[in-house]
């Protein structure tokens, strides 16, 4: 099987292709579940459940509310389970009329937010709330950014952070500026290098995964909390997965002739 | 239309994209290439919003004279400044260049180089051992910090026959619980990314275009 191109199947990419379907199927069949009205148990995540708290501080405090969706363009699938946030707090945002400030640093991510922003004001019944100036680009340099977001935060003192998507090194520069004018923040990141940072900077951060959960998880909707439930169980079949091979390396199994999988040179069990 | 038309080109283009992983079939690849073609366009598209939406939000500010205003003069200022000198000489010669080495890039330098300030705070913060957590949290933090430096070669303890330096400890804290922990977080990361992506295809996730959950 090894590198053979048949002409319509890459045969390489075969175990991939196998774990996407049986992700695939693990997914539809509790997304029909989901339709049929089956109760899905969904863990507690401290991160969404503050977004209420956080979003209603700013309103007490008559100060608005920062949303940073991170650096990476909308085709980033970070970015879109952030717009799917940015929806949800938007309508709270609205429904407790706090102003939402949103610097963007692609132009794309921009247009996108707004038409978010505005439909979800429009949803809560304040379309009058909406003002496209504060969902506003600033530029394509990273530290450009940074400077943008935290001379906002220092000039319009938000009472809330929002900081999700995927940031990169600029992710601290944020957080702690955020810090020093005393914003409660509220932090989601997929970039395993600066979740420490979010961490300790941060009152609340969404790890990893629950970042791509937060809209489902802020929204309840019984389709989408359906394919939350199907994350989890694939991901429960992925630990099995791995827990057998550990077993297995440990006992001294290699089966990866017996799966036609060329054993790699130099170990790695 | 409105809502179905994107729902069905977000299908047919994200099935275009799942299957040419999978197939090298040349009038596929072909297609996938036309749409990163088209990316390129789109970004292009996408610089000129950008600067529009830059230009109208500080005309708002100096219209208004808000707090600040003098700031976006400077703003507009210095873009119709680079755009003329990119015109006049190009971007890697004359008043663009030396712009671009002289201040643009030292502003940005100052800016990374304050990482340090706040990497140094929030340690403050975060190694405050309050707790077990913050306590265990601050053992790792000071053998690997310690591990990293020469001293941490000399400091360590004998067991039996081997010695133990921070150096050596400070490696398998970062090679195994620390490895452990991002892989774990690596894999909800993925699974969360195919799942998202499933779910825009299927259409069952729509909020990104602004049509509520």
């Amino acid at each position: 099987m090894g590198g053979e191109l048949t002409g319509w199947f890459n045969a390489d990419r075969l175990p991939a292709a196998l774990a996407t379907l049986i992700f695939g199927a693990v997914l539809i069949y509790f997304i029909r579940a989901a339709r049929q009205g089956r109760p899905l148990y969904i863990r507690r995540i401290a991160g969404l459940e503050a977004v209420d708290e956080a979003v209603g501080r700013a309103t007490e405090m008559g100060r608005p509310i920062l949303y940073s969706p991170g650096l990476d363009p909308m085709e980033e699938v970070a970015t879109v389970a952030s717009i799917n946030i940015l929806a949800q707090v938007a309508r709270r945002a609205g429904q407790y009329e706090t102003r939402l400030i949103m610097p963007n640093r692609d132009a794309i991510v921009m247009t996108v937010a707004q038409e978010v922003v505005r439909e979800a004001y429009t949803e809560v019944g304040r379309p009058d709330l909406y003002d496209s100036h504060d969902i506003y680009y600033t530029t394509q340099s990273q530290f450009g950014y940074a400077a943008a977001v935290c001379g906002t935060m220092m000039r319009e003192k938000p009472a809330t952070n929002f900081f999700i998507g995927h940031f990169y090194a600029e992710s601290l520069v944020l957080a702690e500026t955020g810090n020093a004018t005393g914003a409660i923040q509220i932090a989601g990141t997929d970039s395993d290098s600066q979740l420490p940072f979010f961490i300790c900077a941060c009152d609340y951060t969404l790890i990893g995964e629950e970042l791509y959960a937060g809209s489902v998880y802020l929204s309840r909707e019984p389709l989408l909390l359906g394919a939350l439930k199907g994350q989890d169980v694939a991901k429960l079949i992925l630990l099995a997965v791995l827990l057998i091979g550990t077993l297995l390396a440990l006992a001294g199994i290699d089966i990866r002739p017996i799966l036609g999988i060329g054993a790699a040179s130099g170990g790695g069990g | 239309m409105r809502k179905t038309g994107p729902v069905v080109f977000g299908f047919l283009v994200g099935m275009l994209m799942l299957i040419q992983y999978f197939t090298p079939n040349p009038w596929i690849q072909a297609r996938y290439n036309n749409v990163l073609d088209w990316k390129q366009v789109v970004f292009g598209i996408t610089l000129m919003l950008g600067v529009l939406s830059l230009v109208l939000f500080h005309w708002r500010k100096i219209e208004q004279r808000q707090k600040g205003w003098g700031y976006s003069v400077i703003t507009i200022a210095g873009l119709i400044f680079m755009i003329a000198a990119a015109v006049w000489r190009g971007q890697n010669a004359g008043p663009y260049l030396w712009m671009f080495d002289h201040v643009q890039s030292p502003m940005q330098s100052t800016m990374f180089a304050l990482l340090a300030f706040y990497v140094a705070s929030a340690s403050y913060r975060a190694f405050r051992a309050r707790g077990f957590h913050a306590a265990l949290l601050l053992t790792a933090g000071v053998i690997v910090m310690l591990g990293r430096v020469p001293l941490g070669e000399m400091l360590g303890f004998h067991a039996g026959e081997r010695y133990y330096s921070l150096a050596t400890i400070s490696d398998w804290v970062l090679n195994y619980p620390n490895v452990a922990a991002k892989r774990g977080v690596l894999i909800g990361v993925q699974l969360g990314i195919v799942a998202t992506a499933i779910k825009i295809i299927l259409g069952i996730e729509r909020t990104y275009l602004g049509k509520g959950a």
